[in-house]
């Protein structure tokens, strides 16, 4: 193998592992706060990207501001969902809420197919993300640079908000104790609401950047990838957001090595995924950065 | 101050208190004293909106808190340093105080009672940076009574904090229930340690499976002989 076809794939598996990275931290942070697996968290993720696309399309937008509108709807779509699905359920066994997000999850897929048809759209060429670039005799499409660049900056700001700033504080507080967070005057509902809003946000980021690299749209795109990084956070500790972004470039990488060097193996390339799950899960229950929790009484 | 009247509250189909009536005057120590199960977490949960009341009335300075959300009651002042402390294990005990604060805005005055708990409690200054679950007992016991100290309360509920401590350290948050009443804060105190909570408290009940069957002055409880051969265990 050449050195820049091995750099040439290293770029691909940085933005596909920064992608799953940030829809892998939409479901831990969920489960952090609520221990729930909101399972329509890729449907949330394939509305971002549709949300883009009509505004790109449909109105007319410039591209800039399509994309802050589309966030924006998406987020407020992660808050309603949890506000419809998920909190009138709060004091409801598990089981409930569970089946709850699974219903959540099929009902958008299928709205989505009603309104959005079921044939695959293509999203418009946006110059700035779709020119290719060459790096010696690497060449690569400009999204490729952005999405680890976009990831580690969106990173960055969540890591501030999560253990810089009061809110941040509540979060992890209510992630740890709902009770005791409000006697603490915390306000749990707006906590829990604004987790979703983050996640989802989240989850709209990878959306669009996903359409940007990958231009086709299909109201079950979500499926796939959001299961993909539920995997991800699992392996990496679910619940810890380190781990999500662990858990995420882990898989990317994973799977488009594999791709890369054993090609008659391609058609595998989901299946690692669930390997790699049943490994962890064999060896390290809690995932790689999870902490077995231990209760001092 | 606070009022409690017939106050009833069901778990599912268990009844844990059936119409307790009873007062918290204000700059007072009272005290809530009986069994395992008699009712006095409940009514303190009660109080502070984390179980809702079936019927009867709480109020405080003539307002009723029983349909308030937990962050308003907390937020008018009354707040519980609750059973089996509670702190947040993962969070540093510095960030815990700052929880404490949550609801206050002033910025300047939560830093200086930070400051002020460090001076009651020096033990918490030297783990400042730690994570609250790997202290001690009563070091997590010291911790919640400066949690909820530092949203300045005007009532301020504990609910066992004796329990599971030992001795010396149990003397030493009495020593510290007195020098916060004696700065002016109201204290309803929940034990089953009677003897100690007894003689701190200005008045006191006795809770017997959901409703209150003995009250008086703190003295005169401790020296009453159904309450000394029930609660403090010394035979007749």
């Amino acid at each position: 193998m050449e050195l820049s076809t091995f750099f040439q794939q290293l770029t691909n598996a940085l933005s596909l592992g920064s992608l799953y990275a940030l829809i892998a931290i939409g479901y831990t942070m969920v489960y952090g706060i609520l221990r729930l697996i909101n399972f329509a968290h890729g449907d949330v993720f394939m509305l971002g990207a549709y949300f883009a696309f009509y505004a790109v399309t449909a109105l007319a937008m410039p591209w800039w501001v399509a994309f802050v509108v589309a966030l924006a709807l998406t987020a407020a779509f992660g808050m309603g969902l949890e506000r419809v699905a998920y909190r009138p359920l709060r004091d409801s066994p598990k089981i409930s809420v569970m089946i709850s997000a699974i219903g959540a999850s099929f009902l958008i897929e299928n709205v989505g197919i009603v309104l959005f048809g079921g044939r695959p759209k293509s999203f418009p060429s946006i110059p700035l993300f779709d020119t290719v670039v060459h790096f010696g005799s690497v060449s690569m499409l400009s999204v490729s640079l952005f999405i680890p660049v976009i990831t580690a900056v969106v990173l960055g700001a969540l890591l501030w908000i999560v253990h810089g700033t009061k809110t941040g504080l509540a979060m992890r507080a209510v992630s740890t104790d709902l009770d005791a967070a409000r006697l603490m005057a915390i306000d749990v509902n707006k906590t829990i609401s604004l987790t979703f809003g983050i996640g989802s946000l989240l989850a709209g980021v990878g959306g669009i950047m996903w359409t940007m690299k990958y231009p086709q749209l299909n109201p079950l795109m979500g499926v796939m990838p959001g299961l993909k990084c539920f995997i991800a956070a699992v392996i990496g500790g679910i619940g810890n957001i380190q781990g999500a972004v662990l858990g995420g470039f882990l898989l990317g990488m994973i799977e488009i090595m594999i791709v890369a060097f054993l090609p008659e193996l391609t058609g595998y390339r989901d299946a690692f995924a669930f390997v790699l799950l049943i490994v962890v899960l064999l060896v390290k229950p809690a995932g790689l950065l999870g902490k077995n929790q231990t209760v001092k009484v | 101050m606070l009022r409690i009247e017939n106050l009833s509250v069901h778990y599912g189909g268990i009844h844990a208190l059936q119409g307790a009536s009873f007062e918290v005057p204000e700059g007072k120590i009272v005290t809530l004293i009986g069994a395992n199960g008699a009712g006095k977490s409940t009514s303190l949960k009660a109080i502070v909106g984390l179980v809702k009341p079936s019927s009867g009335s709480i109020t405080l300075n003539g307002e009723s808190l029983v349909n308030l959300a937990t962050k308003d009651i907390v937020r008018r002042g009354v707040v519980l340093a609750p059973e089996g402390r509670r702190i947040f294990p993962n969070l540093t005990t510095e960030e815990n105080l700052e929880l404490g604060a949550f609801a206050r805005s002033d910025k300047a005055g939560v830093q200086a009672d930070k400051h002020k708990m460090f001076q009651l409690f020096p033990r918490l200054e030297e783990r400042r940076k730690q994570k609250a679950g790997t202290m001690s007992g009563g070091e997590q016991q010291m911790l919640a009574v400066a949690r909820a100290l530092m949203s300045r309360p005007k009532l301020l509920m504990m609910d066992e904090p004796s329990l599971g401590l030992a001795p010396l350290i149990v003397k030493m948050i009495f020593d510290i229930v007195r020098t916060i009443a004696a700065e002016g804060t109201t204290i309803l105190l929940v034990e089953q340690n009677a003897k100690a909570a007894l003689e701190i408290a200005d008045y006191g009940y006795v809770l017997e499976t959901g409703r209150i069957t003995m009250s008086g002055p703190g003295k005169e409880l401790l020296a009453n002989d159904g309450v000394r051969k029930a609660y403090l265990g010394e035979g007749l």
